[in-house]
């Protein structure tokens, strides 16, 4: 099992801790994994993204050239990368913040009004783990584990009171 | 086995050089090698060492002359705008015959370029880079775990042939973060018995310099230095071979470039390209005996590589041109895909 992951965004929708999540489960899982972000500029504002790869293989390139999973936290991401899924791949799409439909037929696209989701539970930034919630229903390999144990270990010790509310948005995710 | 972290390259490769005994750090912030320096602002007072942000790459380097002068492993970082400032000291250091470590993570250039990786400061590293007959020993990760465990190699070539040596990574490498176990051993100690650590009035003064004036001397130092380079060259090289045993085809990458490439290789293999992958660990000194090897049995070579095409011309000299070589690159921060490996590859073996 080989998943090539690409979640993309607007700088500070939570693009990469979304990703360190899903490889901190694959870690933890005792799976190969790499998170490869985009850094610079597009940390403070601009677009975002982030490559993740959970294999039961070695990783060879960490750079996701083809995905098998998209995710789109933005319009512009989908414009960007809608051509590059592989055929049969997966297009998960926060609907509340992108407005229109993915037009390739040979893909599965789900669609989740994540950021709003998120806003009902008084989290609004947490859309990112509405989507990852959604993405471990979605995606049956990916499922499954120890979410807290995940997030104990992605959170950092002195914010580890935002656990909860994360555990929260991943389960509206997953619920939706 | 120690449990394993999910670490960026750049976090890896610190907590690599304190574990291997460095507790001296100068440097000066730059994307994309950032984390370096700000995780040892973080760590080293905790641990009794010494984080100096110099005010320039400059005043860094020549800081590190000084506590390596004094015999203590110590190290600077910094990507490639910043190396370029680096380079007159990097020179002093090798004419001084003094052991530190520089730590490049690659971005685009030339100028000030881009933030993007990039693999184009490959001729500045290996051949020189600073003024004067010298060379430095490069050591090049592909791998959040080699970003650890080429720093302790890196520290202690340099000690054991008192000789700089370099991490050449690149953004893509020092930004990802993969598990990696950061091993529990012991720094290997060297003497320095030629350090400025003080006579105590029981021995004659040591001297650390790369002036001399009589031009017989100078040249003496020149000779005696490149014997201990032919040493390294001996003994030093360092690589890995990758579906090499039966391979027609050779692509030889390092770094990042290598990791895409391999991925290139399974894909040629599964249409019927006996490809084949050698990945140089050290590019100075240069595995030339690997290429040379497979320049008797492959039909072509491959260079892929983050640039417009330097270690190309490493590849030609190993195998003395005997097979051809074609390049496959990408310059100014992008990264060639499988795609455009495999089509270069295709090529290289007749337009299959």
């Amino acid at each position: 099992m080989t998943k090539n992951i690409l979640i993309a965004g607007f700088g500070g929708q939570g693009i990469l801790f979304a990703g360190k999540f899903l490889a901190y489960k694959g870690l933890l899982e005792g799976r190969q994994v790499s998170w490869l972000p985009s850094y610079g500029p597009e940390m403070r504002g601009g677009t975002a993204n982030c490559n993740i790869i959970v294999s039961d293989e070695p990783v060879g390139s960490p750079i996701v050239f083809e995905p098998d999973i998209l995710i789109v936290m933005n319009r512009p991401s989908l414009d960007k990368y809608e051509s590059e899924v592989v055929p049969g791949g997966l297009i998960m799409v926060d609907s509340a913040m992108v407005d229109r439909e993915v037009e390739r037929k040979d893909v599965s696209a789900v669609y989740i009004p994540a950021t709003t989701l998120a806003a009902e539970l008084g989290t609004p930034g947490l859309a990112n783990m509405v989507l990852v919630g959604k993405l471990l229903k979605e995606c049956p390999e990916l499922a499954g584990g120890d979410i807290e144990a995940v997030l104990s270990k992605v959170i950092s010790a002195r914010h580890q009171d935002l656990s909860a509310s994360n555990l929260n948005a991943i389960k509206k995710g997953m619920g939706y | 086995m120690a449990e394993k972290y999910l670490m960026k390259g750049n976090e890896a490769l610190a907590e690599a050089a304190i574990r291997a005994g460095c507790r001296i750090y100068f440097g000066y912030p730059i994307t994309p090698q950032t984390e370096l320096a700000a995780y040892m602002a973080k760590r080293m007072p905790k641990i009794g060492g010494v984080f100096v942000q110099a005010e320039s790459e400059i005043a860094a380097i020549n800081m590190v002359y000084g506590a390596a002068a004094a015999g203590k492993r110590v190290m600077t970082s910094s990507s490639s705008p910043g190396i370029s400032l680096k380079q007159e000291g990097i020179s002093y250091l090798a004419g001084s015959d003094l052991p530190a470590l520089i730590v490049n993570v690659q971005r685009g250039g030339p100028g000030l370029g881009g933030i993007q990786p990039s693999q184009s400061d490959y001729f500045q590293a290996t051949k020189g880079g600073g003024h004067g007959d010298y060379h430095r020993i490069v050591l090049t990760p592909a791998s959040v775990q080699e970003m650890a465990d080429l720093t302790g190699l890196a520290f202690d070539l340099a000690d054991k042939y008192r000789v700089p040596s370099m991490i050449l990574a690149d953004g893509t490498i020092g930004q990802m973060m993969e598990p990696v176990e950061i091993r529990e051993e012991e720094p290997h100690v060297f003497e320095k018995p030629w350090a400025l650590t003080g006579t105590q009035m029981k021995r004659p003064h040591n001297v650390v310099n790369s002036l001399y004036l009589d031009p017989e001397e100078l040249e003496q130092t020149n000779i005696d230095r490149f014997a201990r380079y032919a040493q390294i060259e001996a003994s030093e090289a360092r690589w890995e071979e990758y579906m090499m045993e039966d391979a027609e085809y050779c692509l030889v990458a390092f770094g990042i470039a290598s990791r895409v490439a391999k991925n290139a290789v399974v894909s040629l293999r599964a249409k019927g390209i006996k490809a084949g992958l050698i990945r140089p660990i050290t590019v100075w000194p240069f595995p030339k005996e690997a290429l040379a090897k497979a320049a008797d049995r492959v039909k072509g070579f491959l260079s892929v590589e983050l640039s417009m095409g330097q270690m190309i011309e490493d590849v030609k000299l190993a195998t003395g041109c005997r097979k051809p070589v074609a390049l496959c690159s990408r310059a100014g921060g992008l990264i060639p895909g499988p795609d455009q490996i495999i089509a270069a590859a295709e090529e290289l073996a007749g337009g299959r």
